[in-house]
Protein backbone atom coordinates (compact mmCIF):
# COMPACT_ATOMS: atom_id res chain seq x y z
CA UNK A 1 0.00 0.00 0.00
CA UNK A 2 1.48 3.62 -0.90
CA UNK A 3 1.99 6.06 2.13
CA UNK A 4 2.05 9.32 2.78
CA UNK A 5 5.22 10.43 4.31
CA UNK A 6 6.01 14.23 4.90
CA UNK A 7 8.73 16.15 6.40
CA UNK A 8 8.67 19.66 8.01
CA UNK A 9 11.73 22.34 7.92
CA UNK A 10 11.78 24.58 10.86
CA UNK A 11 13.35 28.34 10.79
CA UNK A 12 14.12 28.07 14.02
CA UNK A 13 15.69 31.86 14.11
CA UNK A 14 11.70 32.79 12.66
CA UNK A 15 10.07 30.88 14.99
CA UNK A 16 8.36 33.10 17.60
CA UNK A 17 6.80 29.97 19.34
CA UNK A 18 3.28 30.88 19.11
CA UNK A 19 1.73 27.22 18.99
CA UNK A 20 -0.35 27.73 16.46
CA UNK A 21 1.55 25.13 14.52
CA UNK A 22 1.12 22.48 17.00
CA UNK A 23 -2.44 23.28 17.66
CA UNK A 24 -3.35 22.71 13.52
CA UNK A 25 -1.69 19.74 13.22
CA UNK A 26 -4.16 16.68 12.88
CA UNK A 27 -0.84 14.33 13.87
CA UNK A 28 0.55 15.68 16.96
CA UNK A 29 3.99 15.94 14.82
CA UNK A 30 4.79 19.15 16.26
CA UNK A 31 5.81 20.44 19.80
CA UNK A 32 8.00 23.30 21.20
CA UNK A 33 10.94 22.99 22.28
CA UNK A 34 11.02 22.84 25.99
CA UNK A 35 14.23 24.16 27.11
CA UNK A 36 15.78 25.05 24.31
CA UNK A 37 15.45 29.03 23.22
CA UNK A 38 16.68 30.18 19.56
CA UNK A 39 18.40 33.96 19.46
CA UNK A 40 15.50 35.81 20.14
CA UNK A 41 14.79 34.23 23.26
CA UNK A 42 11.31 31.57 21.78
CA UNK A 43 10.88 28.51 22.69
CA UNK A 44 10.83 27.51 18.68
CA UNK A 45 9.27 24.59 16.77
CA UNK A 46 10.40 21.26 16.41
CA UNK A 47 9.22 18.04 14.86
CA UNK A 48 9.15 15.99 17.74
CA UNK A 49 7.25 12.78 15.52
CA UNK A 50 8.40 12.83 12.40
CA UNK A 51 7.31 9.50 11.94
CA UNK A 52 3.76 10.74 11.94
CA UNK A 53 4.02 13.58 9.36
CA UNK A 54 1.49 13.21 6.49
CA UNK A 55 2.83 16.49 4.68
CA UNK A 56 -0.90 18.30 5.05
CA UNK A 57 1.05 21.75 4.98
CA UNK A 58 -1.93 22.94 7.81
CA UNK A 59 0.89 23.94 10.29
CA UNK A 60 2.53 25.79 7.04
CA UNK A 61 -0.48 27.61 6.29
CA UNK A 62 -1.31 28.91 9.93
CA UNK A 63 2.42 29.92 10.38
CA UNK A 64 2.42 33.30 10.64
CA UNK A 65 5.85 33.95 10.34
CA UNK A 66 6.20 31.81 7.13
CA UNK A 67 8.92 29.56 9.05
CA UNK A 68 7.66 26.23 7.56
CA UNK A 69 8.45 24.56 4.67
CA UNK A 70 6.54 21.16 4.11
CA UNK A 71 7.57 18.23 1.85
CA UNK A 72 5.28 15.06 0.80
CA UNK A 73 6.16 12.40 -0.91
CA UNK A 74 4.36 9.17 -1.63
CA UNK A 75 6.23 6.15 -0.78
CA UNK A 76 5.71 2.59 -2.32
CA UNK A 77 5.48 0.05 0.45
CA UNK B 1 12.97 6.77 4.20
CA UNK B 2 15.72 9.28 3.37
CA UNK B 3 14.75 12.81 4.54
CA UNK B 4 17.33 14.00 1.73
CA UNK B 5 14.66 12.09 -0.49
CA UNK B 6 11.62 13.90 0.65
CA UNK B 7 13.44 17.02 0.76
CA UNK B 8 13.60 17.66 -2.98
CA UNK B 9 11.57 20.49 -5.01
CA UNK B 10 9.23 18.55 -6.52
CA UNK B 11 7.95 17.04 -2.75
CA UNK B 12 7.51 20.67 -2.08
CA UNK B 13 4.02 21.61 -0.82
CA UNK B 14 4.49 24.45 0.86
CA UNK B 15 7.37 27.52 1.98
CA UNK B 16 6.89 30.89 2.60
CA UNK B 17 6.50 33.10 -0.72
CA UNK B 18 9.72 34.78 -2.13
CA UNK B 19 8.00 38.04 -2.32
CA UNK B 20 7.47 38.25 1.87
CA UNK B 21 11.25 39.02 2.66
CA UNK B 22 13.47 37.67 4.99
CA UNK B 23 13.39 40.55 7.41
CA UNK B 24 12.25 40.02 11.12
CA UNK B 25 8.22 40.39 11.46
CA UNK B 26 7.87 43.29 14.78
CA UNK B 27 4.56 41.39 14.87
CA UNK B 28 3.45 39.77 18.62
CA UNK B 29 3.79 35.82 18.56
CA UNK B 30 0.46 34.32 16.57
CA UNK B 31 -0.40 37.46 15.02
CA UNK B 32 -2.62 37.61 12.40
CA UNK B 33 -1.16 40.34 10.61
CA UNK B 34 1.71 37.68 9.12
CA UNK B 35 -0.78 35.32 8.00
CA UNK B 36 -2.84 38.19 6.20
CA UNK B 37 0.86 39.65 4.76
CA UNK B 38 2.07 35.82 3.64
CA UNK B 39 -1.15 35.59 1.86
CA UNK B 40 -1.20 39.02 0.02
CA UNK B 41 2.63 38.13 -1.00
CA UNK B 42 1.21 34.57 -2.24
CA UNK B 43 -1.58 36.27 -4.40
CA UNK B 44 0.70 38.84 -5.85
CA UNK B 45 3.35 35.76 -6.90
CA UNK B 46 0.79 34.42 -8.36
CA UNK B 47 -0.61 37.08 -10.42
CA UNK B 48 3.03 37.91 -11.71
CA UNK B 49 2.29 41.53 -10.50
CA UNK B 50 5.59 42.04 -8.54
CA UNK B 51 6.50 45.06 -10.57
CA UNK B 52 2.97 46.17 -10.87
CA UNK B 53 1.48 46.12 -7.08
CA UNK B 54 1.35 49.39 -5.12
CA UNK B 55 0.32 48.76 -1.40
CA UNK B 56 -0.73 51.31 1.05
CA UNK B 57 0.38 51.00 4.63
CA UNK B 58 -1.92 52.15 7.25
CA UNK B 59 -1.45 53.43 11.14
CA UNK B 60 -1.22 51.28 13.24
CA UNK B 61 0.43 48.25 13.76
CA UNK B 62 0.80 47.34 10.45
CA UNK B 63 2.42 50.44 9.86
CA UNK B 64 5.86 48.63 8.73
CA UNK B 65 4.13 46.46 6.22
CA UNK B 66 6.30 47.88 3.59
CA UNK B 67 9.22 46.35 5.55
CA UNK B 68 8.05 42.73 4.65
CA UNK B 69 6.66 42.17 1.35
CA UNK B 70 8.84 43.71 -1.76
CA UNK B 71 6.60 45.32 -3.65
CA UNK B 72 5.93 49.09 -3.92
CA UNK B 73 4.04 50.96 -0.69
CA UNK B 74 2.82 54.28 0.52
CA UNK B 75 2.61 54.80 3.99
CA UNK B 76 -0.37 56.89 4.64
CA UNK B 77 -1.33 59.36 7.72
CA UNK B 78 -3.72 57.74 10.05
CA UNK B 79 -6.87 56.59 7.87
CA UNK B 80 -6.35 57.84 4.62
CA UNK B 81 -5.05 54.74 2.98
CA UNK B 82 -8.37 55.09 0.66
CA UNK B 83 -7.40 58.50 -0.55
CA UNK B 84 -4.07 57.94 -1.34
CA UNK B 85 -5.03 54.93 -2.84
CA UNK B 86 -7.45 56.87 -5.01
CA UNK B 87 -4.65 58.95 -6.43
CA UNK B 88 -2.30 56.15 -7.50
CA UNK B 89 -4.95 54.09 -8.58
CA UNK B 90 -6.28 57.33 -11.17
CA UNK B 91 -3.12 58.44 -11.69
CA UNK B 92 -1.66 54.47 -12.63
CA UNK B 93 -4.89 52.62 -13.75
CA UNK B 94 -2.60 49.98 -14.77
CA UNK B 95 -1.29 49.45 -11.46
CA UNK B 96 -2.83 47.04 -8.77
CA UNK B 97 -3.61 49.13 -5.87
CA UNK B 98 -4.64 48.20 -2.46
CA UNK B 99 -4.62 49.43 1.10
CA UNK B 100 -4.83 47.39 4.63
CA UNK B 101 -5.96 48.68 7.05
CA UNK B 102 -7.01 47.88 10.64
CA UNK B 103 -10.26 48.26 12.30
CA UNK B 104 -9.00 51.88 13.99
CA UNK B 105 -7.41 53.11 10.95
CA UNK B 106 -10.53 52.15 8.91
CA UNK B 107 -13.89 52.00 10.83
CA UNK B 108 -12.21 55.03 12.93
CA UNK B 109 -10.41 57.93 12.16
CA UNK B 110 -10.38 56.71 8.12
CA UNK B 111 -14.62 56.18 8.29
CA UNK B 112 -15.32 59.32 5.86
CA UNK B 113 -11.99 58.14 3.39
CA UNK B 114 -12.96 54.57 3.85
CA UNK B 115 -17.17 55.15 2.71
CA UNK B 116 -16.64 57.91 0.26
CA UNK B 117 -13.83 55.95 -1.65
CA UNK B 118 -16.16 52.96 -1.66
CA UNK B 119 -19.16 54.86 -2.78
CA UNK B 120 -17.24 56.46 -5.71
CA UNK B 121 -16.31 52.70 -6.73
CA UNK B 122 -12.22 53.42 -7.02
CA UNK B 123 -10.83 50.42 -8.09
CA UNK B 124 -8.99 49.22 -5.36
CA UNK B 125 -8.91 46.53 -3.24
CA UNK B 126 -9.38 47.38 1.05
CA UNK B 127 -7.78 44.57 3.31
CA UNK B 128 -9.12 45.27 6.61
CA UNK B 129 -8.06 43.52 9.77
CA UNK B 130 -10.59 43.48 12.34
CA UNK B 131 -9.53 42.16 15.79
CA UNK B 132 -12.07 44.48 17.69
CA UNK B 133 -9.46 46.75 19.43
CA UNK B 134 -6.22 49.04 19.15
CA UNK B 135 -3.38 46.84 19.30
CA UNK B 136 -0.92 48.58 18.30
CA UNK B 137 -1.20 51.67 21.76
CA UNK B 138 -2.23 49.08 24.66
CA UNK B 139 -5.30 47.88 23.32
CA UNK B 140 -7.88 50.35 23.80
CA UNK B 141 -11.39 50.48 22.76
CA UNK B 142 -12.07 50.56 19.10
CA UNK B 143 -15.33 50.93 16.94
CA UNK B 144 -15.94 47.11 16.76
CA UNK B 145 -14.90 46.12 20.15
CA UNK B 146 -17.35 43.66 20.91
CA UNK B 147 -20.34 44.75 23.86
CA UNK B 148 -19.66 43.99 27.07
CA UNK B 149 -15.86 43.07 25.70
CA UNK B 150 -12.74 44.11 28.14
CA UNK B 151 -10.16 47.00 26.86
CA UNK B 152 -7.92 48.77 28.54
CA UNK B 153 -9.91 51.89 28.49
CA UNK B 154 -13.25 49.96 29.37
CA UNK B 155 -12.05 47.97 31.95
CA UNK B 156 -15.46 47.01 33.04
CA UNK B 157 -16.22 46.07 30.00
CA UNK B 158 -17.66 48.14 26.93
CA UNK B 159 -21.08 49.40 27.57
CA UNK B 160 -23.63 49.99 24.80
CA UNK B 161 -25.77 52.47 26.83
CA UNK B 162 -22.93 54.60 26.88
CA UNK B 163 -20.34 53.92 24.65
CA UNK B 164 -22.12 52.70 21.40
CA UNK B 165 -22.67 49.37 19.45
CA UNK B 166 -20.05 47.54 17.56
CA UNK B 167 -19.70 49.33 14.31
CA UNK B 168 -20.22 46.97 11.52
CA UNK B 169 -18.64 48.78 8.57
CA UNK B 170 -18.98 46.06 6.29
CA UNK B 171 -22.58 45.68 6.59
CA UNK B 172 -22.42 49.59 5.82
CA UNK B 173 -19.85 49.45 2.47
CA UNK B 174 -21.78 46.63 1.55
CA UNK B 175 -24.89 49.03 0.79
CA UNK B 176 -23.03 51.10 -1.65
CA UNK B 177 -23.11 51.26 -5.11
CA UNK B 178 -19.28 51.31 -5.88
CA UNK B 179 -18.71 47.85 -3.76
CA UNK B 180 -18.69 45.03 -6.08
CA UNK B 181 -17.04 42.51 -3.17
CA UNK B 182 -17.83 42.65 0.45
CA UNK B 183 -16.93 39.62 1.92
CA UNK B 184 -15.83 38.59 5.86
CA UNK B 185 -13.08 36.12 6.40
CA UNK B 186 -10.87 34.65 8.59
CA UNK B 187 -7.47 32.97 9.13
CA UNK B 188 -7.43 30.76 12.15
CA UNK B 189 -7.35 27.47 9.87
CA UNK B 190 -5.65 26.21 7.01
CA UNK B 191 -8.80 25.92 5.46
CA UNK B 192 -9.59 29.15 6.46
CA UNK B 193 -6.29 30.50 4.83
CA UNK B 194 -7.00 28.89 1.72
CA UNK B 195 -10.55 30.95 1.23
CA UNK B 196 -8.75 33.85 2.24
CA UNK B 197 -6.38 33.15 -0.31
CA UNK B 198 -9.24 32.75 -3.05
CA UNK B 199 -11.44 36.14 -1.88
CA UNK B 200 -7.85 37.96 -2.15
CA UNK B 201 -7.42 37.14 -5.80
CA UNK B 202 -10.96 37.76 -6.41
CA UNK B 203 -10.33 41.21 -4.76
CA UNK B 204 -7.26 42.04 -7.07
CA UNK B 205 -8.63 40.33 -9.98
CA UNK B 206 -11.34 43.12 -9.63
CA UNK B 207 -8.87 45.98 -8.34
CA UNK B 208 -7.39 44.96 -12.32
CA UNK B 209 -10.62 44.37 -13.91
CA UNK B 210 -11.78 47.85 -12.77
CA UNK B 211 -14.90 46.74 -11.37
CA UNK B 212 -15.19 48.72 -8.41
CA UNK B 213 -13.83 48.54 -4.82
CA UNK B 214 -13.62 45.21 -3.15
CA UNK B 215 -13.20 44.94 0.98
CA UNK B 216 -12.27 42.22 2.63
CA UNK B 217 -12.91 42.01 6.65
CA UNK B 218 -10.77 39.38 8.15
CA UNK B 219 -11.60 39.05 11.12
CA UNK B 220 -8.72 38.42 13.16
CA UNK B 221 -6.93 37.95 16.90
CA UNK B 222 -4.50 40.52 18.78
CA UNK B 223 -3.60 38.26 21.40
CA UNK B 224 -1.09 40.52 23.39
CA UNK B 225 -4.65 42.94 23.65
CA UNK B 226 -6.90 40.04 24.34
CA UNK B 227 -4.47 39.25 26.95
CA UNK B 228 -4.90 35.11 26.12
CA UNK B 229 -2.06 32.84 24.43
CA UNK B 230 -2.60 32.63 20.45
CA UNK B 231 -4.75 29.40 20.40
CA UNK B 232 -6.71 30.39 23.22
CA UNK B 233 -7.57 34.23 20.70
CA UNK B 234 -8.39 32.09 17.92
CA UNK B 235 -10.64 29.54 20.26
CA UNK B 236 -12.08 33.15 21.73
CA UNK B 237 -12.49 34.62 18.27
CA UNK B 238 -14.87 31.79 17.03
CA UNK B 239 -16.68 32.00 19.99
CA UNK B 240 -17.38 35.61 20.37
CA UNK B 241 -16.32 37.23 17.26
CA UNK B 242 -18.13 35.05 14.48
CA UNK B 243 -21.56 35.75 16.01
CA UNK B 244 -21.38 39.89 15.93
CA UNK B 245 -19.01 39.49 12.26
CA UNK B 246 -20.66 36.28 10.56
CA UNK B 247 -18.27 34.86 8.22
CA UNK B 248 -19.24 35.02 4.41
CA UNK B 249 -19.76 37.20 1.52
CA UNK B 250 -22.38 40.20 1.87
CA UNK B 251 -21.74 41.29 -1.83
CA UNK B 252 -20.02 39.47 -4.46
CA UNK B 253 -21.10 40.46 -8.57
Amino acid sequence: MAKIKGYVEVNTERCKGCNLCVVACPSGVLDLQPREVNNHGYHYVYVKQPDDCIGCANCGYVCPDGCLTIYRKKVES
Amino acid sequence: MDIQTIKSPENLVYTKPALLNDNYMHYCPGCSHGVVHKVIAEVIEEMGLQEKAIGIAPVGCAVFAYNYIDIDWQEAAHGRAPALATAAKRLLPDRLVFTYQGDGDLAAIGTAETIHAANRGENIAIIFINNGIYGMTGGQMAPTTLSNMKTSTCPEGRNVQTMGNPLKILDLLALLDGVCLATRTSVHTAAAVKKTHRLVRKAFENSMAGKGTSIIEVVSTCNSGWKMTPAAANDWMVEHMFSEYPIGDLKNI
